[in-house]
């Protein structure tokens, strides 16, 4: 524990700025992981505790496709779209069998999944750790604000994160999709007796929720190293995030998600050894003040 | 529950006890005794989780922190106070008992998923815990330098078989403990509880008192597991209360079936022996493994001993009884 340090770089502006950028990158990503996580809880009712691994296949993916066609932008798509085919997969084969079926089942299916992706990983790119390196054209120097550093990448990753939130703000509240979503997510089988279809309401959810996942494994890619396994503390971190910002709460999620990166990058200056620690007795805390959550209504 | 009923599992266990024990004298070879030992520890492991899944209706997916607590306190005791072995034993049990009644008393009101949440939350905690206090518990590297086993009632635990013999008494005096606790009176509150909650309450059965009293024993038998797993590698290490610990003992519940008192023993030996097998055949143990478990939650959806007792229901009308 080091409050000191902790406290002088509160009061300083430059460490402040830097701390809070890198919070905030860590948040986007936590957030683009875990709103997939909560969206697929809020529809479907499950939990899908391969999620991580999802993010570790989309990091790969895009690492392969950007060795192919040296663009991130392209790389970028092909992780998510990649990873969304898979969820789809991952859906319609196995996770649908489990749907009715007690706790205890959907976790034994997605922890089988995440043995598998694990070392599925091992035998296409190797055990080893890679990196994807900073794509040529986020190689500029960094911006100065108020004497901290912000890296351009930086900028770009959180822009886009920003604009997912609010596009899939507008999604679910202003058009169609979004009410047939939500209707499916309050009402499932008074939604299909409506004509809808809830088997292809869900297995969209759940690939969509999945791509998110792959999104951020590609954004993620050139600021992280990768190696088999990378998806296991990414999944711990987004159920925090979750179970703090209310299961199936898209802006829960994004509450929850800048609140657990910010505790990452000033915890890492005040408690470095027990930053996890921090993490689950926040998440323990809210279970336990209020389980539904920041931002969630008290469940079914 | 009848008194004779009492006595007639003291002699299933007695002549299960009586075969373990004899074991050594016919086979010599150390991967028997080795696999004997493992399996003591995580019999007695999967069948503490069963208490609470199988019979109490919560998904624990933390149970591995009462294994790990198991292990360290135990190792910690021998290595810092020069105590008998069966005192040790105690306080560590003990200990565990005190951690459960912690957790327990603010996870237990939870509902299924936020249950199976918290108590991993939990779990991770004391890992993360256990990793960052170095100078106490090792780190990431273990609890080092070996355990002192001082000998004991003749019996040298330092020695593969006598920890053998001892690892099976235990282990076996263990689930015949679990069994007469799960067919008391207390039992079956406990699977009314989880059947049907309100009623037990209206009945005037204080629910979150039974279902804490459930935790802190599954927790307390949970560590001994983890203190035969201490014995036998002579240390304990960060692994013991990691998530994947809680998942294979999630598992093998699940493969051994949880509507049986015996399925969970018979699970951690289906999964120990694959895990046996598998990493001698190939590198790639979470393919082979993943493949297993889908097999089993997907295709045959019940563990092996709800076969078996479906099969027999429906040779003799008979219903088995939980």
């Amino acid at each position: 524990m080091d409050t000191e340090a902790l406290f002088e770089c509160v009061t300083s502006m430059s460490c402040l700025v830097t701390q809070t950028s890198t919070g905030l990158i860590v948040g986007s990503l936590l957030f683009l992981v875990a709103t997939g996580l909560t969206m697929i809880f809020g529809v479907l009712g499950v939990v899908n505790f391969a999620h991580g691994s999802l993010y570790m296949l989309g990091a790969y993916i895009a690492l392969s496709a950007f060795r192919l066609t040296d663009s991130f932008i392209i790389a970028t798509v092909i992780g998510a779209l990649g990873v969304g085919l898979f969820s789809l997969f991952f859906e319609r084969f196995f996770m649908r069998r489990v749907y009715g079926a007690d706790v205890l089942m959907q976790l034994l299916v997605c922890y089988a999944f995440i043995l598998i992706l694990d070392d599925a990983v091992k035998i296409i790119w190797g055990s080893e750790f890679q990196s994807m390196g900073m794509p040529a054209y986020f190689q500029e120097p960094p911006v100065f604000l108020a004497g901290g550093v912000i890296p351009v990448f930086y900028i770009y990753l959180i822009a886009i994160s920003a604009a997912i939130a609010v596009g899939l703000w507008l999604l679910l509240n202003k058009t169609k999709i979004g009410k047939v979503v939500r209707a499916a997510a309050v009402n499932p089988s008074m939604t299909s007796a409506l004509g809808l279809n809830t088997s292809l309401i869900f297995a969209g959810v759940f690939a969509f929720g999945g791509a998110l996942a792959g999104l951020a494994g590609a954004l993620a890619a050139p600021v992280r190293s990768m190696s088999p396994g990378m998806g296991f503390s990414v999944l711990i971190e987004s159920f925090i995030v979750t179970v703090i910002g209310g299961m199936g709460s898209v802006s829960g999620a994004l509450v929850g998600a800048l609140l657990i990166g910010l505790i990452r990058s000033f915890g890492s200056i005040g408690f470095p050894y027990f930053i996890e620690g921090v993490m689950f007795i926040a998440m323990a805390a809210i279970l336990v003040l209020k389980p539904s959550g920041i931002m969630g209504k008290d469940n079914r | 529950m009848k008194a004779n009923s009492f006595s007639r599992e003291a002699l299933i266990a007695a002549i299960a006890l009586a075969i373990l024990v004899t074991i050594p004298f016919v086979s010599d070879s150390s991967a028997v005794i080795d696999f004997g030992i493992r399996l003591a520890a995580f019999a007695v492991f999967a069948t503490s989780l069963n208490m609470l899944v199988g019979f109490g209706g919560m998904v624990s997916f933390g149970h591995a922190l009462y294994f790990g607590a198991g292990a360290y306190s135990f190792g910690l005791i021998m290595q810092h106070f020069a105590l008998p072995i069966p005192i040790a034993f105690l306080l560590a049990v003990g200990f565990c008992a005190a951690v459960a009644a912690i957790v327990g008393a603010i996870c237990v009101r939870l509902k299924e998923i936020y249950f199976a949440f918290l108590t991993l939350a939990f779990q991770m905690l004391f890992h993360s815990i256990i990793v960052s206090w170095t100078f106490f518990t090792g780190g990431d590297q273990g609890l080092m330098g070996g355990l002192p086993r001082p000998p004991f009632l003749g019996l040298n635990l330092v020695d593969p078989t006598d920890l053998y013999w001892f690892s099976v008494v235990v282990g076996v005096i263990a689930l015949l403990l679990m069994r007469y606790i799960l067919q008391s009176p207390f039992g079956y509150t406990l699977r009314m509880v989880r059947d049907n909650p309100d009623r037990a309450k209206f009945l005037g059965v204080n629910v979150w008192r039974i279902k804490l009293l459930a935790f802190v024993l599954a927790g307390s038998f949970g560590g001994i597991g983890g203190i035969i797993m201490a014995l036998l590698v002579s240390g304990a290490f960060p692994d013991f209360t990691y998530w994947t610990m809680s998942g294979e003992a999630v598992f093998m519940v699940l493969m051994g079936g949880v509507s049986t008192f015996i399925g969970p023993v018979l699970g951690a030996a289906l999964l120990l022996g694959f895990n046996d097998i598998i990493t001698r055949v190939t590198e790639y143990h979470g393919l082979a493994l993943g493949a297993i478990i889908l097999l089993f939650a997907l295709v045959f959806k019940h563990g092996i001993t709800d076969f078996i007792a479906q099969g027999w229901q429906r040779l003799t009308g008979k219903k088995v009884e939980s």
